[in-house]
């Protein structure tokens, strides 16, 4: 228990494949980038998970709160017209 | 002005988030009696994932082929994965891994008894995995349905990892039961010595489990010890018949009835004799972790500080 402050923490993202999105998958503790892409390869890509990773200070993600999920997400709800299912086509013409 | 809410009437919009099966997630309003639960059980399961290196690593360079080597490694690896995995998760809840692993280390919480068991011989490589790995699996597969997001997600990627871990055990103890005579008497040996500690490894029966209720209602927990328990059992003595060994248990039967193999009395106060301390291994367990702990420091803090010089360079360029 030498130390008071543990490495600081790391948001993890993974490519899995080509022509995906990274994704996250988790976190972890590293000192530096460079530190942490390498804990990122040996912790969560020790069975081909993924062939790209991103590492992101924890500290710099900015969340939407929680409790503000009425307001922020709610409005799209009654805009049903933003949705093809809103409008009535001739079935027989592939629109 | 947004509206507050009491304490109360949150803890009721909670109970009826669950109820409906909602997952919690990590900026979620929650009971604080939630929140210390599930910092405590994540905790303590991580801690059981990286003290449960010990025994197995203990064989690591004694492993009698190439092949069992590379093995053994993988799967102690995957097992500080599931470590990380774990302290990242409970780290959502607001708490930091060095104050978890401080009260590790401080003897100030718990790990998984098991793991207090001395592993003798090479056959014990085998029966920690089919059976320790495979009570852990039954437990952790009840638990990728709880009701804590980080944690669940957790579960499943270690579900997905664990499932090599107890074939290999079969495996290396269904090789050892149809070699020699030698062989086969210390896989049974083996069996014979880890049966009864893990079927403990789900806990003290429904009745005797104070928290179990509280846990069940908030989704902490999905299925009870004791059927958990059952599910084991169920699920392990056809294996053992395939493997040509025996359960040390002589009330071991099938019951036409229940649909379910019939147990023996588990040996309780040895439960409680290895939780309270008093295990073959406990003492060597947290001193190898301290001693690993104070022997890596200097790593650690050669990282930082090389971290801390880097910045320096690059405010200054
Ligand atoms: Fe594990
Ligand atoms: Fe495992």
């Amino acid at each position: 228990m030498s130390e008071s402050d543990d490495w600081p923490l790391w948001e993890v993202f993974l490519r899995g494949r080509r022509g995906l999105a990274h994704q996250h998958v988790g976190s972890l503790h590293a000192p530096d980038p460079e530190l942490a892409l390498q804990n990122a390869r040996d912790l969560y890509t020790r069975r081909g998970e993924g062939i790209s990773i991103w590492v992101v200070r924890s500290t710099e993600v900015h969340a939407s709160d929680p409790d503000d999920q009425g307001p922020l997400f709610d409005p799209p709800a009654d805009k049903a017209y933003r949705h093809p299912t809103f409008y009535r086509v001739p079935e027989d013409l592939q629109l | 002005m947004p509206p507050t809410y009491s304490d109360e009437s949150r803890e009721l919009a909670f109970q009826e988030a669950i109820d409906s099966d909602r997952t919690v997630e990590p900026r979620d309003w929650m009971p604080e009696r939630y929140r210390s639960t599930m910092i405590r059980q994540i905790a303590q399961h991580a801690h059981s994932e990286i003290i449960g290196m010990q025994p197995e690593g203990n064989w690591i360079t004694r492993a009698p082929s190439l092949r069992r080597k590379a093995i053994l490694l993988a799967k102690v690896q995957d097992e500080a994965g599931h470590g990380l995995y774990l302290y990242a998760a409970a780290e959502t809840l607001g708490v930091e891994r060095r104050e978890l692993t401080d009260l590790l280390l401080a003897g100030r919480q718990k790990y998984s008894s098991i793991f207090n068991y001395p592993t003798l011989t090479w056959a014990d490589v085998g029966a920690i995995g089919w059976l320790v790995d495979g009570a852990a699996i039954t437990n952790q597969l009840a638990l990728t349905k709880t009701s804590y997001g980080p944690y669940a997600r957790a579960m499943v990627r270690i579900c997905r990892e664990e499932s090599f871990h107890q074939r290999q055990g079969f495996e290396l103890l269904a090789e050892l039961s149809r070699g020699t005579e030698a062989q086969h008497e210390m896989a049974q040996d083996a069996v014979n010595r880890w049966w009864w500690p893990a079927l403990m490894m789900f806990g003290p029966p429904d009745a005797e489990s104070p928290n179990t209720a509280q846990s069940m209602a908030w989704k902490i927990k999905r299925v009870s010890n004791d059927d958990l328990r059952q599910r084991f059992v169920d699920m392990t003595v056809p294996q053992a018949r395939a493997l040509g060994l025996d359960l040390p248990d002589p009330e071991l039967g099938w019951n036409e009835t229940r649909g379910h193999y019939d147990f023996g009395p588990i040996d309780w106060e040895e439960f409680r004799e290895v939780v309270g301390g008093h295990g073959p291994c406990n003492l060597q367990r947290i001193s190898v972790r301290r001693a690993a702990d104070e022997e890596g420091a200097w790593v650690r803090e050669a990282a930082r500080a090389w971290e801390g010089r880097q910045q320096g360079r690059m405010s200054a360029a």
